[in-house]
């Protein structure tokens, strides 16, 4: 089963890398972009075979080590 | 006094802390990350480097190896555990100091030195020390410290602040900030201050051929605390 998780950064947290992105894309005429946040997204192939069960492990996963709480947020998108 | 430095894949200060610890009188060794106990020791020290390559987040993936569970154990029993740069970054992952080192806030790598104001001196680490102002070596692309608002008012009422940036005569200001870290911290303690976490290097400056000898300061007197 295939389970994706997509790690963001909070919203009072600087995005240095995001603002440069925006920048760019402001330089190269898409001007109507209001802010621009990188992230980071992940594919987790597991045995597990029951949804919810998979589910739970990559949440605890991601509050292991994917994410960091103090200054991420994860988003699990579920299980195919 | 003996000391532990820990090696991980991709530690490069490693080396240069084991000569410094050694100078100054430290019996030191050297463990690998895949070990499970640590040897007895006085002090363990996380060293800088780019462990594991800063995968995921720099320090996260170190944070979770092997040696990692007797260190934190140390910790939590009094021991003393000081994170160098990316050993910093290593005990932010592991939660032994609150907080995280986001990337330098204008993207750049920076390797300069800079000073930093010793703004608490009741601790082992810096207990006697006749300096307030140390100039010590950065080198890092992550350093930029950060914490949530509730944390950072348990950090100063706790007085868990090591040291900030600073300019020569110990002022503490934005324009003197490298890295854009909260505060202009550049190294922090946990609760107890047995655990110290800081982005600058004593080790590079312990000789006169490097570019100073304020490392020397820092841990000559280390060694006298700890003895």
């Amino acid at each position: 089963m295939k389970i994706s998780v997509i790690i963001t950064l909070k919203k009072d947290v600087l995005d240095p890398q995001g603002k440069v992105i925006h920048q760019a894309l402001d330089g190269m005429g898409f001007k109507d972009v209001n802010e621009v946040r990188q992230g980071k997204y992940f594919e987790i192939n597991t045995k597990e075979t029951n949804p919810k069960k998979a589910k739970d492990k990559v949440e605890e996963m991601c509050k292991k080590l994917l994410a960091n709480l103090v200054i991420e947020n994860y988003k699990i998108i579920d299980a195919q | 006094m003996k000391s532990a430095v820990i090696t991980f894949p991709g530690s490069n200060c490693d080396r240069d802390m084991d000569v410094a610890l050694k100078k100054f009188g430290f019996k030191n060794k050297m463990v690998w990350h895949q070990d499970i106990e640590l040897p007895k020791s006085d002090l363990v020290v996380l060293p800088g480097g780019f462990s594991y390559g800063d995968y995921l987040r720099c320090g996260s993936m170190a944070s979770k190896s092997k040696i990692m569970q007797s260190v934190i154990n140390f910790a939590n029993s009094g021991g003393m555990v000081m994170g160098i740069c990316n050993g910093f970054q290593i005990l932010v992952e592991t939660g032994l100091v609150p907080g995280v080192l986001l990337r330098n806030k204008y993207l750049e790598f920076i390797c300069k030195n800079v000073f930093v104001k010793i703004s608490d001196k009741d601790n082992a680490y810096f207990k006697n020390i006749k300096n307030n102002v140390l100039e010590l070596h950065i080198a890092h692309n992550e350093g930029n410290y950060f914490c949530t608002n509730d944390q950072l008012k348990e950090i100063e009422d706790n007085a868990q602040i090591a040291i900030n940036y600073c300019n020569n005569q110990g002022k503490i200001e934005k324009s003197f900030n490298p890295n854009g870290s909260i505060k202009n911290i550049a190294g922090i303690f946990n609760k107890e201050k047995n655990v110290l976490g800081m982005m600058p290097h004593p080790e590079r400056m312990i000789d006169p051929s490097l570019s100073g000898e304020d490392g020397s300061l820092f841990f000559k007197n280390l060694i006298n605390n700890i003895k």
